[in-house]
């Protein structure tokens, strides 16, 4: 579904600062795969994220969705067919325009000229009312007056009102505090699940990744360090992934935000 | 004496309340500060002078019009397609609308419109005999005003406006909704030149002539206005915001006549909108800092 044969990027290129985020990177994602990925910082996560949602051009390499080259579309192409989803819950939405106005944006329904009807109006509602934080009466309100957890719902509902082939999540949770947090994790998982999305999920807790998904990858130095799924993952705790990572990469997984609990 | 200064006022600062609902949609909503503003205000009143002494009156708003657009045009081309940034383009096609203006008058400064057919003199002779004669001006920019103050807000309700809203928001949400920033930010500031043009044509049009400095110092007028109107309506809706932007433009050429009437020198007009402008921008920075220089001296004289 999602293939990316020899990515390579290199910032800084030619300078003191060179740095080699991704290189010679390979990765095939099946259909309705659900992969959650983890790693040190500066392990190249979020510059995978970049390079299939487009935010830059590879160096090198070739990405195919569902068979079509996208190696050179730009980002505003590849966004119909890939949602995506940041850490900081001010990404996604615009703050100036009310809840209606944001989703309007994302549900692309209608014309260029075409205002919001009563029947986009009472559509968005009931999208808003199984988001269950109360956002279903406030059509009108300014979204800059929102929660961070309340923006993080909105745009995983903006990201997925159009379902898209492959939904990218950059710890999305991450920035929220711990039962929000939870709150839009399940709401996730239930969009994944109701739109039988192919989804790729950064996370930083080694636990959600071997709870959640379907399989996972440890990224290390801009390459797949280990890649695991199936009956392998199914038994597999937060000490062997420590283990396996120390053994294959012959150092200690050091990083200060990773959570091993 | 005091009613014809005010009636001249009104006519004067709804003409450029058209500039002011232009800056409104470029500078608020696109966030983009449009700086070709003054070039393409003459441009509007070249264009519209020219065709109008063509004979062609009706013609000549749409022909301004389209000059707005071609000239928003360019400006949003070298935002996007080459890299400027905003404010450069902006100058750089001012500087070059100078040149092309003079070119369109044919090498004059100056082009004379008294015995022209315009809008104006066709809505003379509409209301001629009726006891609205008189206000035949006011009532054309009147109309005007409230036709462009409708067809702004209808547009800015639309997927298009909500699109070119976001881009002065958060251009990558834009993306996110596969719309091109680029895209829409060529829309936005066609729109928006497209309506500075429009007013250009109609200030040269009631004042029955146009030269080349007809628009200098426009874009701080304007915005001095949408300053002006942002203080009165901060919060509300976008029609609210919007009408205020047209209060603004009045009150500013209010005030500016009463400060002529107490023997201000015309040629103070855009000393003055400088200095409400730079106020207006200044102020809320400053009173963000007030609290710091107050502890501040506290702290001095504490030690002291």
């Amino acid at each position: 579904m999602l293939k990316l044969e020899h990515i390579s990027k290199t910032f800084n290129s030619g300078t003191q600062n060179e740095k080699c985020a991704l290189s010679d990177f390979s990765l095939s994602v099946e259909a309705g795969e659900y992969v959650t990925i983890i790693g040190a910082n500066g392990a190249g996560k979020s510059t995978l994220f970049n390079a299939i949602a487009g935010s830059f051009f590879t160096d090198s390499g070739k990405i195919t969705l569902d068979g079509k080259d996208i190696t050179f579309a730009p980002a505003h192409e590849r966004a119909r067919e890939i949602g995506r989803i940041f850490q900081d819950p001010m990404l996604g939405t615009c703050p100036g325009m009310s809840i209606e106005e944001n989703l309007a944006m994302a549900a692309k329904r209608g014309g260029w000229f075409s205002h919001i009807t009563r029947a986009d109006r009472e559509f968005f509602r009931e999208k808003l009312r199984a988001l269950d934080m109360g956002l279903e009466n406030r059509l009108d309100a300014q979204v800059g007056l929102l929660s961070g957890g309340q923006r993080q719902a909105l745009t995983l509902l903006m990201a997925t009102i159009v379902p898209p082939r492959l939904l990218l999540l950059d710890e999305h949770t991450a920035a929220l505090d711990p039962g929000t947090a939870e709150k839009v994790l399940s709401l996730t998982e239930t969009v994944i699940r109701e739109n039988r999305l192919t989804c790729l999920m950064i996370t930083h807790n080694m636990q959600s990744a071997l709870d959640l998904g379907s399989r996972t990858l440890m990224l290390h130095q801009g390459g797949i360090l280990m890649d695991v799924s199936g009956e392998e993952r199914k038994g597999m705790g937060v000490s062997d992934l420590l283990e396996r990572f120390r053994a294959l990469s012959g150092a200690a997984l050091d990083n200060d935000r990773m959570l091993l609990g | 004496m005091l009613l014809n200064l005010m009636q001249t006022a009104l006519e004067l600062g709804l003409l450029c309340a058209l500039t002011t609902l232009a800056l409104f949609l470029s500078y608020k909503m696109l966030n983009v500060c449009d700086l070709s503003t003054d070039g393409c205000f003459t441009l509007g009143a070249v264009v519209g002078a020219v065709v109008a002494i063509a004979g062609h009156p009706g013609l000549s708003l749409l022909a301004a019009m389209a000059a707005g657009v071609c000239s928003g045009f360019v400006v949003a081309l070298l935002q996007t397609r080459c890299g400027l940034n905003s404010l450069l383009a902006g100058i750089i096609v001012n500087t070059g609308l100078y040149s092309v203006n003079i070119a369109l008058m044919g090498g004059a400064s100056m082009l004379n419109m008294n015995k022209t057919e315009t809008v104006f003199s066709f809505v003379k002779d509409l209301l001629e005999g009726t006891v609205l004669s008189e206000q035949y001006r006011l009532l054309t920019a009147l109309v005007f005003v409230l036709l462009a103050l409708t067809a702004l807000l209808l547009f800015l309700r639309t997927r298009l406006g909500l699109a070119i809203r976001a881009t002065g928001n958060n251009p990558d949400c834009v993306r996110a909704s596969s719309i091109n920033p680029s895209f829409t930010t060529t829309v936005g500031l066609c729109a928006s030149n497209a309506l500075t043009a429009l007013s250009g044509c109609l200030l040269a049009q009631s004042q029955k002539a146009v030269d080349i400095n007809l628009g200098s110092g426009m874009v701080t007028i304007a915005l001095a206005a949408l300053l002006i109107g942002g203080t009165l309506v901060s919060k509300g809706g976008m029609t609210a915001r919007a009408l205020g932007a047209v209060a603004g433009a009045i009150i500013f050429r209010l005030i500016y006549a009463l400060a002529l009437r107490l023997h201000m020198p015309a040629f103070m007009l855009k000393l003055v909108s400088s200095v409400i402008v730079a106020l207006c921008l200044a102020l809320p920075y400053i009173r963000t800092q007030l609290p710091l220089w107050k502890r501040r001296r506290a702290h001095r004289k504490g030690e002291a």
